[in-house]
């Protein structure tokens, strides 16, 4: 029940320090989980990085849930994310009840209109910066392009094809590029 | 039943947010205007107050999408619905398939879903700023004032991550945006 406790707490105070969500969250977490707590390994956080990267959903999300689970079983995993998740989701109510009220004052409308830009441009800035990270082959490029002409097709004209359409289509691409590798022996079948 | 449309939506972009932080802003897009439940203009608003306080931008934006379409009740099921898929999938690898997602297939694919995320990401930043500038694309009326804020704050925000490593924040960025909107739109 003590650690169950501890877990709770930890991850609230990550969740309380962390702007700028997911990456900003990793180096906090692995200085209190890693170093300070010593609940789990280098190792096993950078094991977690790369099953949190490549499952859905935010990453501190999954460090939580992984480091509950491996410290107390099915307790800790749901003690540890509903910690992490707590203090923003009390932030966030609490904004959410006025910020209609707030909008209707003339200067703070402005200042929105203005931030409403910058959202745009941070949008960009995310995708720019997962470009210089992505592994750069001519399918992931090939697939990028596609996905941003058709996402931008699909925007213009209204379109009501899903994202999600578009995601499966691409691991579909990804599995027969895997098989012909395979064919051609240049990777052995795992 | 709102309640349920919340839970069915944010399960939904739970499921399919890969790619973190940014990831998930387009999936949140399509989902909460095909639903109807925020207009476009708002959405800017609470990705904004979203990326502007602590934790994952898709959680916040479930919460504060759940509260202002169903109250309490609404935030703690769009809060729960949107991490949910997310819970499970970690408990089940960490159970079952250690070993899965270090598979060459697996792996393939991932890389061909990330490259397909970051374009659709892309697209979505692009045409935000575009509809900023043009108004809707049915009917195009350019807006000057965006124009050049979207410039002016371009400039800044990518400018500053030549001149030093990581560049401004996003929460700087967004108080610099505030502040300009204020003095291009009137107080």
């Amino acid at each position: 029940m003590k650690l169950i406790l501890e877990l709770f707490l930890t991850f609230s105070k990550i969740g309380l320090f962390t702007f700028g969500g997911g990456y900003a969250m990793l180096s906090l977490i692995e200085r209190i989980c890693v170093t300070r707590k010593e609940w789990i390994t280098h190792d096993e956080m950078m094991r977690i990085t790369v099953i949190a990267e490549s499952t859905p959903g935010p990453i501190a999300i999954n460090c939580a849930t992984y480091i509950g689970y491996k410290k107390k079983g099915l307790p800790g995993a749901l003690a540890a994310t509903f910690g992490v998740v707590l203090p923003s989701f009390l932030i966030i109510l609490l904004i959410s009840f006025f910020l209609d009220r707030f909008l209707e004052i003339k200067w703070v409308a402005s200042a929105f209109r203005g931030i409403k830009i910058a959202v745009g441009i941070l949008i960009v800035g995310a995708a720019v910066r997962m470009i210089r990270k992505m592994k750069k082959e001519p399918l992931t490029i090939v697939i990028l392009s596609i996905a941003a002409s058709a996402m931008m097709a699909i925007n213009i004209f209204a379109l009501r094809v899903s994202t999600i359409a578009l995601m499966a289509a691409a691991a579909v691409a990804g599995l027969i590029a895997y098989l012909i590798r395979c064919r051609k022996g240049k990777e052995e079948p795992k | 039943m709102i309640l349920l449309e919340l839970l069915a939506g944010f399960l939904e972009i739970g499921l399919f947010s890969f790619g973190g932080g940014y990831g998930a802003i387009p999936l949140i897009r399509e989902v909460v205007l095909s639903y109807g439940w925020i207009e476009e203009e708002k959405l800017a608003y609470i990705i904004a107050v979203s990326e502007s306080t602590p934790g994952p931008i898709m959680v916040n934006m479930a919460t504060y999408i759940g509260s202002v379409k169903a109250g309490v009740p609404g935030a703690v099921i769009a809060t729960a619905a949107v991490i949910l898929p997310a819970f499970l999938i970690v408990i089940l690898l960490t159970v079952l398939l250690k070993k899965l997602v270090e598979k060459g297939a697996v792996q393939s694919m991932l890389g061909a879903l990330t490259s397909c995320v970051i374009g659709v990401i892309l697209a979505t930043g692009v045409f935000m700023i575009l509809t900023n500038c043009i108004g809707s694309f049915t009917e195009i009326a350019v807006d000057y004032t965006a124009v050049i804020l979207t410039a002016v704050l371009g400039t800044v925000y990518f400018g500053s991550k030549l001149i030093w490593k990581n560049g401004i924040s996003p929460i700087l960025l967004i108080c610099i945006a505030g502040v300009a909107g204020v003095i291009a739109y009137g107080v």
